[in-house]
């Protein structure tokens, strides 16, 4: 991140709530929103997705490529000199693979956002409430037990593996409401049985159909390595209506944040808005999960890192939280896949070994709490 | 990477036969005659391994033990296999797990001899602790080891002979079937484990007997980690362009010629285009017994294919 960023991002958040608060600073909390952050970010996005194109395993010459891209262009005719063999790859394994990491990226650091603001625990992660148990049962049964589908158009498994994650979700959020307390911690401690359950069962189910293992930890490990634009069109409808959703509620996020009675006396129903955004969250997170595996890291670390450099209002954060996920896992992807080239590192091992150290840079730097 | 592949190639081996069998019936006596070569004496990976008696009721928690054991005729001396033992037909396949080991489970066979190629646990020790014999026979490294290897259950089991005959005529047939494919031009060749591309490299035991056929591997290249099983690059294979896919995710991941031509970019590979996907059975293509001859036989038939078009 630059500098640029920092400075409007420190200036919002002027220490003391209100005390310190002059007539030209604005206050605390909902802040206006700035396009400098946001410009920062889409040009972050844009050099990522750039880098990933031109540079990967197979050696392509990048001004070719360039002139490969801009022919596709309406009005633009250049000649690449690419072979058929090399545009092959550029445009049906290396673009859909950056795309792909990009919207998988994108969902899980927004789902990622918008459940630390409903739950208000910098812990919680995409996978909280039992998407990824949910997800990786659904995947189990596709593969252990599922009908061969080689002749369909889209794959059993992703299907599978997003119904599974939704129903993750639905499940903890009905046993947190059937509880009465509508609190947070029930919800959360709900969504601890649902997956602890479920996975119960997939550990069940692979016990007994051993050779599925191999199959569904592949699964687990990620699987940007086969991206196609098939699973592209898989996610894009769930990725526009779930961002969509949470970036509309992000001054309701900001409200809820002070707490849910509070909230109430503001006129926010809490339990209202945490079920559309947890929902919307969820359907983000099931999109993810079911074209990519589980990657985990991305929910947490991107949200983290914009707070401490931008500031907490959701209105800047969630679409933020956006950009520099679908950039981090571009760039992470990009890393697995030419670091040991032409073999692949998983994404996972990744996202976590850079990310981590990165986090803690800016945790350090920042010298103040999430 | 590498402690985690070695589960992996192991399951790989391990085709779940599903139905369970009560083994109790299936310990025939064993071939009288035979009993003066006892008592014998095994190195094994874990140390010497004396077995006083001809044992008749072995269990074999490793297929590819299972198909040598029948392969040398010590078939009617297997009282138990376990569930990834599909094959031949007549062993008698329980739902003993070779993934997880239960060695009550074991034990209720009443074994006098065990034979495995994996301790996933404390298998060996608890074994030896019942006072149960239990023979080690890990994955072979090269065709080498799968001959010690039937040698030694012939030891083992009191067939020997039969071991040594099968050995001779393995050993044979190997040198007939490498000697006539000699392909004119080096075809280059990828060997597929999974569909998310984990392969195999010329290192490896199957590697090494595509390499006998004098096939290329375009996974060489790739394997800088030296752990002979690397997950490549779908545009790495693009690029590479192998003149021949085999496929042994066939039955574990439903892979066929088809699904792979239908896969994003993978029309532009010579293989494709020119028929050159073999569809393999996993359980032969990942163990190191008898059968190994007719993977061999598969690969050669299918380099003769290619070369009688090519020219």
């Amino acid at each position: 991140m630059t500098v640029t960023e920092r400075r409007p991002g420190r200036g919002g958040r002027a220490p003391g709530p209100t005390a310190s608060g002059g007539p030209a600073r604005p206050p605390p909390g909902p802040a206006r929103l700035r396009p400098g952050p946001l410009l920062a970010a889409c040009a972050l996005l844009a050099g990522s997705a750039l880098l990933a194109v031109l540079v990967g395993p197979v050696r392509l010459d990048p001004g070719a490529v360039l002139a490969e891209l801009a022919g596709r262009l309406p009005l633009v005719d250049t000649h690449s000199g690419l072979s058929a063999q090399e545009v092959a790859i550029l445009w049906q394994l290396r673009l859909p693979r950056v795309v792909l990491g990009g919207l998988v990226g994108a969902m899980l650091a927004l789902a990622g956002a918008a459940y630390q603001g409903v739950f208000r625990n910098p812990l919680a992660d995409p996978y909280l409430l039992g998407a990824a148990a949910g997800a990786g049962l659904g995947a189990t049964l596709a593969i252990a037990y599922g009908p061969d589908t080689s002749g369909w158009p889209v794959e059993l498994l992703p299907l599978a593996a997003f119904a599974g994650a939704v129903a993750g979700v639905a499940a903890a959020y009905a046993l947190g409401r059937s509880g009465g307390a509508r609190t947070t911690t029930t919800l959360v401690l709900s969504g601890v049985a649902v997956a602890a359950f479920l996975t119960a069962i997939q550990t069940y189910v692979q016990q007994q159909r051993a050779e599925t293992l191999r199959e569904v930890y592949g699964w687990i490990l990620g699987r940007l390595t086969t991206a196609g634009w098939r699973e592209v069109a898989l996610v894009v409808p769930y990725a526009l209506l779930s961002t969509a959703t949470i970036l509309l509620h992000g001054r309701l996020l900001d409200v809820l944040a002070v707490g849910d009675d509070e909230a109430s006396s503001l006129g926010v129903r809490a339990a209202r808005v945490r079920l559309v955004v947890v929902a919307a969250a969820t359907l983000a997170t099931a999109a993810a999960v079911a074209v990519s595996g589980l990657i985990g890291f991305v929910g947490i670390i991107v949200p983290h890192t914009i707070r401490l450099l931008a500031g907490s209002s959701y209105r800047l954060l969630a679409p933020l939280s956006l950009i520099a996920g679908a950039a981090f896992l571009i760039l992470a992807d990009l890393v697995a896949r030419t670091v040991m080239a032409p073999v692949e590192l998983p994404i996972g091992v990744v996202t976590a070994f850079f990310g981590a150290p990165f986090f803690a840079l800016v945790l350090r730097t920042s010298g103040r709490a999430p | 990477m590498r402690r985690f592949l070695a589960p992996l190639l192991l399951l790989l081996a391990l085709v779940a036969a599903g139905c369970g069998q009560d083994g109790s019936t299936s310990g025939a006596a064993a071939p009288a005659g035979q009993e003066a070569a006892f008592p014998v004496t095994l190195d094994t990976p874990a140390g010497k391994l004396t077995l006083e008696r001809q044992p008749s009721r072995i269990v074999s928690m490793s297929p590819t033990a299972t198909e040598m054991l029948f392969a040398i005729g010590a078939g009617g001396q297997v009282a138990a296999v376990d569930s990834n033992s599909n094959y031949p037909k007549e062993a008698p396949t329980t739902d003993l797990s070779a993934y997880e080991p239960n060695l009550e489970a074991i034990a209720g066979y009443k074994p006098d001899l065990v034979v495995y190629s994996d301790d996933p646990g404390e298998l060996a020790a608890g074994l030896g602790k019942l006072g149960i014999p239990a023979l080690a026979q890990p994955a072979a490294k090269g065709l080498e080891d799968t001959y010690a290897q039937l040698d030694q259950l012939g030891r083992a089991t009191g067939h020997a002979a039969e071991a040594g005959q099968l050995t001779a005529t393995m050993r044979a047939e190997v040198a007939k079937i490498t000697a006539a494919s000699r392909p004119e031009r080096p075809l280059t060749y990828y060997h597929e484990l999974d569909k998310n591309l984990y392969t195999a490299t010329s290192k490896t035991f199957i590697g090494q007997l595509y390499g006998q056929l004098g096939l290329k591997n375009i996974a060489d290249a790739a394997d800088k980690d030296a752990s002979g099983y690397p997950q490549l690059s779908a545009e790495y294979v693009v690029k590479a362009d192998p003149d021949l896919i085999f496929l042994a995710d066939t039955k574990c991941c439903g892979q066929s010629a088809k699904t792979v031509a239908g896969r994003d970019g993978w029309d532009q590979i010579t293989a494709v285009k020119s028929g050159g996907v073999v569809e393999l059975d996993d359980d032969v293509a990942s163990r190191w017994g008898p059968r190994v001859v007719d993977f061999l036989k598969t690969v050669a038939a299918k380099v003769e294919s290619l070369e009688t078009v090519g020219s």
